[in-house]
């Protein structure tokens, strides 16, 4: 009885001071409101040139607009510039000192990651928001609300799972130069995936390669369920894009939850 | 609590007492065997170069990291075991300003409160109260701080539960004189009013300021420990350096000096310089100076200084140039 109400209150802490920490960054946001507003920026100048400049090479199945086509790989990339975000931030905090603040105090020592997760999947449901309205902006549309809807739960959901793999990396990050490394490659990353070209157009393994990018999954499916254009494809992988959707990131998230907590535990050695 | 509470060899009941305090990273060993006593309401200096392994003993002494050998309790608990209720008793001002500076310093402290379960309200009337206490009430954003700022937002930090122990961690390096200062009143301030606290710095003169008792660290053993008074006086104290003008007085000057002093006088023809340690440096000084008017010897520089680190440890090492 006594050890399910401490493991109670302990689940109650690590939820309040979760939240705590988590509110911490909306504080950040309102007191630096440009910063928010260029995380949106960011990734919607990228998309508005990629549409413009790249958009009248690209042959586009179904003779859809390029932007219809682009416009799923782009919230694709979105979730996935994510990673160096949430890895500058956990590296910023552990070299400044303010995580050993959180660890010298009273509070729940789960609730540093778990605040830190509440917080990045907010950012970004307000950077996919800002991302959504600039396609619908250039004239991009979902066919169905419903599949609209689970289009950006498999987005949050990819984002959610590289959340922590930046935990991880954020964590086990001495050198800001790695930060720059994780940055500088989430761009080949993003290119060696469905989100703007066909995989079926690259050289043979590169195209495996490709179609096995977590990447391309979730942006398979969501071009699936926003009824949007996509390559198709005839390889097991493109055929079954939203069951790996699902599968990718929950890999994903086990794997790099397992490591952080670990790697976070192991602060004390 | 799992040891009860250990007694220090003077029979008080001491905060902080470590025994045997190792730690090992890998093949170097950062902390070799520490042993610490500190009473209740009384200042302990760490004192030591840099890598003496001063951080590594706050870092174990704060739960942030394990010890691989001997143990720890802080205000009666285990830091090992029972890291929690450490944590409820300490406050940590660390080497870094760990203090968020996105963030104002009434939002920094608010949340610090928040996450040591203060509720919302009490969280906001200790945030108001600290910043008063630390002058910070006007102040604008943490990035717009000045040094001496932060570490005062640091310093009100680590008191957001008024915590029986505080530790300090070079809590003044890098600060100018001024506000070296003013984190040297805030922490007598604390003191006065019951806080224990264990501080690290690499100036003598901040130890001699503030300690009650010093443990001189280097290369992760306690060299020396004792009162500001005893570790001087093992170390010889202050000395005073007379320079003359003319350097057929010299002898004359040695003998003056060495009346004033408490030990025999160094004498360095080159420099025209006679040095001496002294025991009461006001009165060596006002004492060489009045004999110099009397004999006609004139003076180009007269000077009580106190040994540097370095003469510190040399000494105490034997001569183990570093």
């Amino acid at each position: 009885m006594t050890a399910m109400t401490a493991t109670g209150g302990r689940l109650r802490w690590a939820v309040a001071d979760g939240w705590t920490v988590a509110r911490r960054d909306l504080v950040h946001w309102a007191n630096q409101p440009m910063t928010v507003v260029f995380g949106v920026l960011f990734p919607v100048v990228i998309t508005l040139a990629f549409g413009y400049l790249f958009g009248g090479a690209v042959d586009v199945p179904e003779g859809a607009g390029y932007f219809a086509f682009l416009m799923p790989g782009m919230y694709g990339m979105t979730m996935l510039f994510g990673l160096s975000s949430t890895m500058i931030t956990v590296t910023t905090d552990v070299s400044k000192g303010v995580t050993d603040r959180f660890r010298s105090l009273p509070m729940s020592p789960s609730a540093v990651l778990i605040g830190r997760a509440i917080a990045d999947l907010l950012h970004s449901v307000v950077v996919l928001a800002g991302m959504l309205a600039c396609g619908l902006a250039v004239g991009w549309r979902p066919a169905t609300l419903s599949g609209a809807l689970g289009a950006v739960g498999l987005l949050l959901l990819l984002r959610f799972s590289l959340l922590w793999a930046g935990i991880y990396l954020g964590l086990i990050t001495r050198d800001p130069g790695a930060v720059v490394a994780v940055q500088t490659l989430e761009f080949p990353v993003g290119f060696l995936s469905n989100a703007f070209v066909a995989p079926a157009t690259m050289p043979g393994w590169l195209g495996a390669v490709a179609e096995w990018n977590p990447l391309s999954s979730t942006v398979a499916a969501a071009r699936q369920l926003f009824g949007n254009p996509g390559w198709g494809g005839d390889s097991w992988v493109a055929q079954h894009a939203v069951p790996m959707a699902v599968a990718w990131p929950v890999v994903i998230t086990v794997v790099f939850f397992v490591l952080s907590v670990r790697r976070y535990r192991r602060l004390d050695r | 609590m799992l040891y009860g509470t250990l007694y220090d060899t003077t029979g008080e009941a001491a905060l902080i007492v470590a025994r045997g305090l190792r730690k090992t990273y890998g093949g170097t060993t950062a902390l070799d065997g520490i042993d610490l006593d500190v009473g209740q309401g009384t200042v302990c200096g760490l004192l030591g170069p840099n890598g003496a392994g001063k951080t590594t003993a706050v870092r174990i002494l704060t739960t942030l990291l394990r010890p691989s050998g001997g143990r720890a309790e802080v205000a009666g608990f285990d830091v090992a075991t029972h890291p929690r209720q450490v944590r409820r008793s300490i406050g940590l001002v660390g080497q870094h300003t760990a203090v968020d500076e996105l963030l104002t310093g009434r939002q920094n402290l608010e949340l610090f409160g928040r996450l040591s379960h203060l509720g919302a309200a009490q969280a906001r009337a200790r945030a108001g109260e600290l910043l008063e206490r630390f002058g910070l009430a006007h102040a604008g954003p943490v990035k717009e701080y000045s040094g001496g700022m932060r570490r005062r937002l640091d310093l009100a930090a680590g008191m957001i539960l008024a915590p029986p122990v505080l530790f300090l961690d070079e809590p003044t390096t890098g600060l100018d004189p001024r506000s070296r200062a003013e984190i040297w009143r805030a922490v007598r301030e604390l003191v006065a009013a019951g806080t224990t606290v264990l501080l690290t710095t690499q100036y003598l003169e901040e130890a001699d300021q503030l300690a009650d008792r010093i443990s001189v660290i280097d290369a992760g053993r306690v060299v020396a420990e004792g009162s500001p008074a005893e570790l001087k006086a093992k170390l010889g104290g202050d000395r005073l350096d007379v320079v003359v003008h003319d350097p057929a007085r010299l002898a004359q000057a040695a003998e003056i000096v060495a009346r004033a002093a408490g030990g025999p006088p160094e004498v360095d023809q080159d420099t025209r310089r006679v040095s001496a340690p002294v025991g009461e440096r006001v009165a060596a000084l006002t004492g060489v100076l009045a004999a110099f008017a009397e004999a006609g010897v004139e003076a180009e520089d007269v000077a009580v200084r106190r040994p540097t680190l370095d003469e510190v440890f040399l000494s105490l090492t034997g001569g183990d140039a570093r």
